[in-house]
């Protein structure tokens, strides 16, 4: 079961993510919640790459043979770049529909109706 | 010599121009915007031709694999791993060959179009910048043989589609377009990537030839297959996902709508590599078949009534691009449904499958024209209101008849090629299904009803006083317009020449998931 | 309203220190962890900092958007280049020609546990070098830009 917490923790972030989009009003809170949700899936992929007592793949100055796999944490990385992206673009579109709009209240941001 | 290294590097070139033709964009924007334009040109025309060569490539010599970072192209398996591909490689195959097709032709008229659209308007630099980026993501989301680097090449084209669409700020409403797409674009991502993870943690490979090789249909297959499948239709818009469509069509500019077109449709077309080939014969046919199925029927159904009433000409386009992308669905999931039968298949599961792949060739052709036209009369009346046009066919001749032929090609008349591959489509799917069939043939029919519409509201009776001085568009407009309109000429006259050299390989080489691995894994 | 005293004093102190343990992230990133995207982040950090220490006017002089632009593009396309030349070379794009060559990174690596040599690593510090330039222009100008929206006071 405690070799299990990891699994745990990423479906509770992803809940936390998915309910922070779905209930919240502000625009701003909405882009916490997708930044949580890419932080769990970002969490999955690295415990897969866990061995039992293994180190970090790195050979400067390792202590012993036995490291976890250095693949998922390249794919993590490339998610985590792409995630800045994505973050710098949605809050840029929220300074301008503020700008605009006046507010960043989903339930006011309703002009393209129908 | 040079030729030789050139024609072995192709898929390199394919995706490396126009990501260097993008990244010298703004330096070579700050001399003159004569230079820029001349070298968006030169560097649209160039990937057009590598994408050109390449396809000659595969369709003669049978499927091309290009691995990266190797001492040699074809060197699949590296000699010290022990028998798997770990490097990511560009699996170029007949259908990914005929989707790069499309994506270049379209992407050249559009460059052309929007060489001359858009050159009285500011910050066009990043424009164009963003722009290649988008047909470089493309064109690498549909050669790739790797999940992962198709995952990057999906999401670079979700933020540079999210970008272009907001462009044009329009007192905030493009960008509140651009939030919609963007917002259901990084969940549909954020999902995929889940996915991967899961098919990543059980196979301990990304290349989709080993995981095809490897698949067991385990609990978290079937978990991995659904996120897939709703991620991706969701990225194409297809009901229930369609949401952001409408708004996104509507304030995106004409040229990049018409790209927007291919980016939902190369997302069809990861949809259907990771069900045919990915997963391939470990799934229960009938069930995912009559999945795909349902997804189409309700995105024909629910476009198509969604169109009649709008009054706004691109949103009502682009509610018809909705209900246009469940006819891909629908050919393609009658012809999975009956995959596992080889006797109905032959009779009519490939028939089915070459109606839906012709369709999102000629509707990229079609839907691109028309929103071409649309945005030829934006350009000269400044608004797409369908109540505020009338009588512009006396002063825009030539964008009428262009009009003329995108509507006829979408609703299906001969002999213009939507009812080419419209016939496939009711032929195959009257013998799997009547009432399938039945239904395609209604929502064929208020096509062609919501288009007459919008034809006599547009272009027929008396001319307004408030477009008296309305002039016909400029000439590489009407040029970009004139290059689609006679390819959808062309490929409805003879639609047999470009079902047996283009389409029927596609549909072997989609449906031969034993082939594809066996290129990948025994040649090299 | 500008920041107080103190608050300037330690922005100009520590704006050097970050830019520096940055570009050492970068230089490093195939023996110890980091790398071009880490390190470009760290540096574009320091751009931050200097941004909200003082206003946007005072570091127009320091920070031009122009340049910064010319940088990611510069970064880019030395990516783009380095990889190219492996094609020029016969093999294929993005092929490691410098790993165990001898050339300018081309020393070899002996297997297992090792004191980590600089020299090593083919192609790889070059193109953390590309990509931490390019990060480094591409987040400052991000910030310079979300940053230069704020309305004045009184506006």
């Amino acid at each position: 079961m405690l070799w299990n917490l990891p699994y745990i923790v990423v479906v509770l972030l992803a809940i936390i993510g998915l309910a922070t989009i779905l209930l919240k009003r502000n625009l701003i809170k909405i882009f916490l919640g997708v930044s949580i949700l890419t932080s769990a899936v970002n969490l999955f992929i690295i415990v897969l790459g866990y061995r039992e007592n293994s180190i970090a793949p790195i050979y400067t100055y390792a202590p012993s043979l036995n490291m976890a796999l250095p693949t998922p944490q390249a794919l993590c990385l490339t998610s985590i770049v792409i995630g800045v992206a994505t973050s710098a673009l949605m809050l840029s579109f929220a300074v301008i529909i503020h700008r605009y709009y006046g507010t960043v209240n989903v339930d006011e941001i309703r002009e393209l109706k129908e | 010599m040079i030729a030789d290294v050139i024609v072995s590097n192709l898929p390199a070139f394919l995706v490396a121009v126009p990501l260097l033709a993008a990244f010298l964009c703004p330096l070579v924007g700050r001399i003159s915007p004569n230079i820029r334009a001349a070298w968006v040109f030169a560097a649209m025309a160039l990937t057009a031709a590598i994408a050109y060569c390449l396809a000659y490539l595969v369709y003669t010599g049978g499927t091309v694999i290009y691995v990266f970072g190797a001492t040699a192209a074809d060197l699949s398996i590296p000699l010290d791993s022990g028998g798997i591909p770990i490097r990511i490689m560009f699996t170029v195959d007949p259908m990914s060959a005929l989707m790069e097709i499309i994506a270049v032709t379209v992407g050249l008229g559009v460059i052309i179009y929007s060489l001359s659209s858009d050159e009285r308007r500011s910050g066009l630099e990043n424009y164009y910048t963003i722009f290649l980026l988008l047909i470089s993501a493309v064109l690498g989301m549909v050669s790739t043989g790797d999940i992962f680097n198709f995952f990057v090449f999906l999401e670079i084209s979700s933020l540079a589609t999210a970008g272009l669409v907001a462009y044009r700020v329009e007192k905030g409403l493009a960008v509140e377009a651009g939030l919609k797409y963007l917002m259901v674009s990084t969940i549909a991502g954020i999902f995929f990537l889940f996915a991967i993870g899961i098919l990543y943690g059980q196979y301990n490979a990304l290349n989709m030839a080993i995981i095809a090789e490897r698949i067991q249909w385990t609990p978290l297959d079937k978990i991995a297959l659904v996120l897939i499948v709703a991620s991706l239709a969701a990225k194409c818009g297809s009901v229930p996902m369609h949401f952001w469509t409408p708004d996104a069509y509507m304030m995106a500019p004409a040229a990049v709508t018409a790209m927007l077109v291919v980016a939902s449709q190369a997302s069809l077309y990861g949809l259907f590599r990771f069900v045919f080939t990915v997963y391939g014969v470990s799934l229960n046919y009938v069930t995912m078949g009559w999945v795909v199925i349902i997804l189409g029927i309700l995105s024909m159904v629910v476009g198509v009534t969604m169109a009649i009433p709008q009054k706004d000409i691109k949103r009502l386009m682009a509610y018809h691009a909705v209900s246009q992308t469940g006819y891909m669905l629908l050919g393609v999931g009658v012809g999975l449904a009956v995959l596992g039968d080889q006797f109905l298949l032959n009779s009519y599961g490939y028939t089915a499958m070459e109606g839906g792949i012709f369709h999102i060739m000629n509707h990229a052709l079609y839907k691109g024209l028309l929103f071409l036209t649309a945005g030829a009369i934006i350009y000269r009346i400044g608004t797409g209101d369908l109540n505020r046009m009338g009588g512009l066919g006396h002063k825009m001749k030539f964008t009428m008849v262009f009009f003329i032929i995108g509507a006829l090609a979408i609703a299906g008349i001969p002999p213009f090629n939507g009812f080419a591959s419209k016939f496939l489509i009711y032929e195959s799917v009257y013998q799997f299904n009547p009432i399938l069939a039945v239904i395609a043939m209604v929502v064929s029919i208020l096509t062609l009803a919501s288009f007459v519409k919008v034809f006599h509201a547009v272009f027929m009776g008396p001319p307004r006083e408030e477009h008296a001085q309305v002039r016909e568009v400029p000439l590489p407009m009407l040029g970009a317009m004139a290059f689609l309109a006679i390819l959808v000429i062309v490929s409805g006259l003879f639609p047999g020449i470009f079902v047996t050299n283009l389409i029927e390989p596609a549909v072997h080489a989609l449906t031969d998931q034993a082939g594809y691995m066996t290129i990948v894994l025994g040649g090299g | 309203m500008r920041m107080s005293k103190i608050v300037r004093f330690c922005a100009d102190m520590l704006y050097p220190a970050i830019v520096i343990f940055g570009l050492y992230v970068i230089m490093h990133g195939h023996i110890t962890p980091g790398g071009g995207f880490q390190g470009g982040a760290v540096v574009a950090t320091a751009a931050a900092l200097v941004i909200v220490a003082y206003s946007y006017e005072e570091i127009q002089g320091m920070l031009s958007k122009f340049l910064l632009q010319i940088q990611e593009s510069a970064g880019l396309v030395m990516f783009a280049g380095v990889a190219l030349i492996a094609i020029g070379l016969g093999t294929t794009f993005f092929y490691n020609y410098l790993a165990n060559s001898g050339l300018l990174f081309g020393m070899s690596v002996p297997f297992g546990p090792n004191p980590g040599e600089l020299n090593t690593g083919g192609f790889l510090p070059l193109m953390n070098i590309a990509v931490g330039i390019e990060v480094w222009g591409g987040l400052a100008i991000v910030i310079l830009y979300l940053l230069s929206g704020i309305p004045k006071e009184g506006t």
